[in-house]
């Protein structure tokens, strides 16, 4: 788009593809590498998908198990599975993304306001540091703490004269856990990217409020959050792209299989993860899995469409 | 570009200094802020204090965040038998370094043709990268390629392999390797030099904060692994990446607690509380150590990355 010129220059002379080819080749060698990986990890197996209107049989492998049509999308339909998953997937997301939001906004809007250089860099590597762990370790930490028998919490409850719940047979408690563990893990994360936004703001117009006189809040109300708009626009429509993707490193581990709590904790990955690897039925889970790539890319391509509307710099593609 | 922003912003924060609604601002900052940060520390703190605590005392009073009798017995017991951990020490080291080396090097080589603004195929193969996460086939079609076709079940290679890239580094390698002026590029043509040998004497050597993001965020990814393992490592490896031992550790004891839970037993003698804690301070902590020292890649990496996709 931004060079037109040269573009010009490129349909002029109107190379042959075998001219295109040669000239380019060790451009075209130098991206080999990736193109061979992205065919193999991702484009091979797209065919695979057939197996969601199967009914697989392993030894038979995916393409001679025996076709049942729709018969796969229907129980799950019906029986509703599938219903369930979707509700429990977008809700966990929606909660994830405006609180999430929220929170990012408010720590960095508020760390920018501080004057003292050195708060604002510790802050932003404490909050950060869970990023950095993996969620087997999360779901140590979690238990370490709420655990009914041992847990820290349990325990100051207990001493107060609570009386703490066996939160890990009750289905009702883990919305609220699985939010707050997601938040903790990753409001350092977006703080840094708001940060760096804010950060990157035109500073005239700052100073130009100042000497007009307006305070902090002002200055937050008509200048920051104006100002910060669009980034927090565009970040929301790519995560609304990503509703019906789960965070099953979290979910997983921190759930497991424990079946008690399915009917609140049980998203689209962990479905498809558990029905293949623990009830080997490849065919319902793939139906899931494709059901959910299929949707997905469609809402993907709407919020693109959107974006593109409000700011074609910003589009994916 | 950082330090020009900062400087100019400490100006106008002595500026405001005088405002009163700054000054609630900073205090409610402060406590806020300071309250969160602790959050973020407390729970690590909380792993180490209970590795060193006895078992009796975690039987009695729970976990604490000072253990009440200290002992150094579940690190005791960790290393009379430290096979397990030496050998998944070594698998991570093993499979950080090659994935991570060998991952850079094709998202470096990738990311510096794919800008080149006189390549003609490179917006036709950046899509073709970038359709992968739009669109993927799902786990299962996945998991059998890498079973049934590839026979990769218990070979490191199935988790070496499906980590080396991904889309969005490949975007991030794009937009560190525009900032590098195309003159260097021109120079090096007018030279002589192959496409090739220009990319690897006079782009990699200026590509330095980019790799080292990068390369970070490669190096996480592997250090952390546990998914891949769980999906192709059944019990006939002997070795598994470090997080992955931490996560049969763990589950040993809570898929017990699970089986028995619904009967409202109370088992009292839960085998290793402490030695859990003591295998995740063992196996995590180098990452914890090394990160004050990294973070700062990793903010950068965000800075160029996050919203200009």
């Amino acid at each position: 788009m931004q060079n037109t010129a040269q573009q010009k220059v490129v349909n002029y002379r109107k190379p042959s593809v075998g001219r295109t080819l040669v000239q380019n080749r060790t451009l075209i060698f130098m991206c080999l590498p990736a193109i061979l990986f992205f065919f193999v990890f991702s484009y091979l197996p797209m065919p695979g998908a057939y197996i969601a209107f199967t009914n697989f049989q392993y030894n038979k492998g995916i393409f001679a198990s025996p076709f049942v049509g729709l018969k796969n999308f229907q129980f799950l339909f019906s029986s509703g599975q599938l219903g369930l998953l979707l509700k429990n997937t977008v809700l966990y997301n929606l909660a994830f993304i405006i609180l999430g939001n929220i929170l990012q906004l408010a720590f960095a809007i508020m760390l920018n306001e501080v004057a003292s250089k050195g708060y604002k860099k510790t802050a932003q590597s404490i909050m950060f540091l869970p990023y950095f762990i993996s969620d087997v370790l999360v779901s140590l930490l979690v238990y370490n703490l709420i655990n009914y028998d041992f847990g820290f919490i349990s325990h100051l409850v207990r001493n107060l004269g609570g009386e703490m719940p066996k939160v890990y047979q009750n289905a009702g408690a883990w919305p609220f856990i699985i939010v707050l563990v997601h938040l903790w893990k990753s409001t350092g994360y977006g703080t840094v990217v708001y940060f760096a936004a804010i950060t990157g703001m035109d500073s005239s117009m700052m100073e130009a409020a100042q000497i007009d006189g307006a305070n902090a809040w002002q200055r937050i109300r008509y200048i920051t959050l104006p100002t910060l708009k669009p980034t927090v626009i565009i970040l929301f429509l790519f995560a609304i792209g990503g509703i019906l993707k789960g965070n099953f490193g979290l979910f997983y581990n921190l759930v497991g299989n424990n079946s008690m709590l399915f009917k609140t904790t049980d998203i689209i990955e962990t479905y498809v993860y558990r029905s293949m690897m623990n009830s080997f039925n490849f065919s319902q889970s793939s139906a899931v899995g494709l059901f959910q790539s299929v949707v997905g890319f469609f809402i993907v391509l709407g919020a693109n469409a959107f974006v593109k509307h409000l700011d074609p710099d910003y589009a994916l593609f | 570009m950082t330090e020009k922003i900062q400087t100019g912003h400490v100006m106008h924060s002595s500026h405001i200094r005088k405002d009163k609604s700054q000054i609630v601002i900073n205090i409610i900052t402060y406590i806020l802020v300071t309250i969160f940060c602790i959050m973020c520390i407390m729970p690590f703190w909380m792993i180490v204090a209970s590795s060193f605590a006895t078992e009796d005392s975690v039987r009695r009073s729970g976990f604490t965040l000072w253990p009440t009798e200290v002992s150094t017995y579940s690190y005791e017991l960790l290393f009379r038998s430290p096979d397990q951990m030496i050998g998944a020490y070594i698998v991570t080291i093993c499979l950080t370094l090659a994935g991570t080396l060998v991952g850079l090097f094709i998202i470096a080589m990738t990311g510096y043709a794919l800008q080149r603004k006189d390549f003609p195929l490179r917006n036709g193969i950046m899509f073709y990268i970038y359709f992968t996460s739009l669109f993927s086939a799902g786990l299962v079609p996945f998991y059998l390629l890498i079973v049934q076709y590839l026979n990769l079940r218990d070979s490191y290679f199935a988790i070496l392999l499906p980590l080396l890239m991904s889309p969005w580094l490949i975007v991030l390698m794009k937009n560190f390797v525009k900032a590098i002026p195309h003159e260097i590029t021109e120079s090096g043509k007018i030279d002589g030099a192959g496409d090739f040998r220009i990319f690897y004497s006079l782009i990699l050597p200026n590509l330095k904060p980019a790799l080292a993001t990068i390369g970070l965020f490669l190096a996480l990814s592997y250090w952390n692994e546990w998914y891949y393992s769980s999906l192709f490592l059944t019990t006939k490896v002997e070795y598994r990446p470090l997080q992955y031992h931490l996560y049969n550790v763990i589950n040993k004891v809570a898929s017990l607690k699970n089986s028995v839970a619904g009967s409202n037993v109370v088992i009292t003698d839960l085998p290793g509380e402490t030695l859990k804690m003591a295998t995740a301070v063992v196996a995590t902590g180098p990452i914890i150590l090394l990160y004050p020292f990294v973070q700062k890649y990793f903010v950068a990496g965000l800075t160029v990355g996050a919203v200009k996709g």
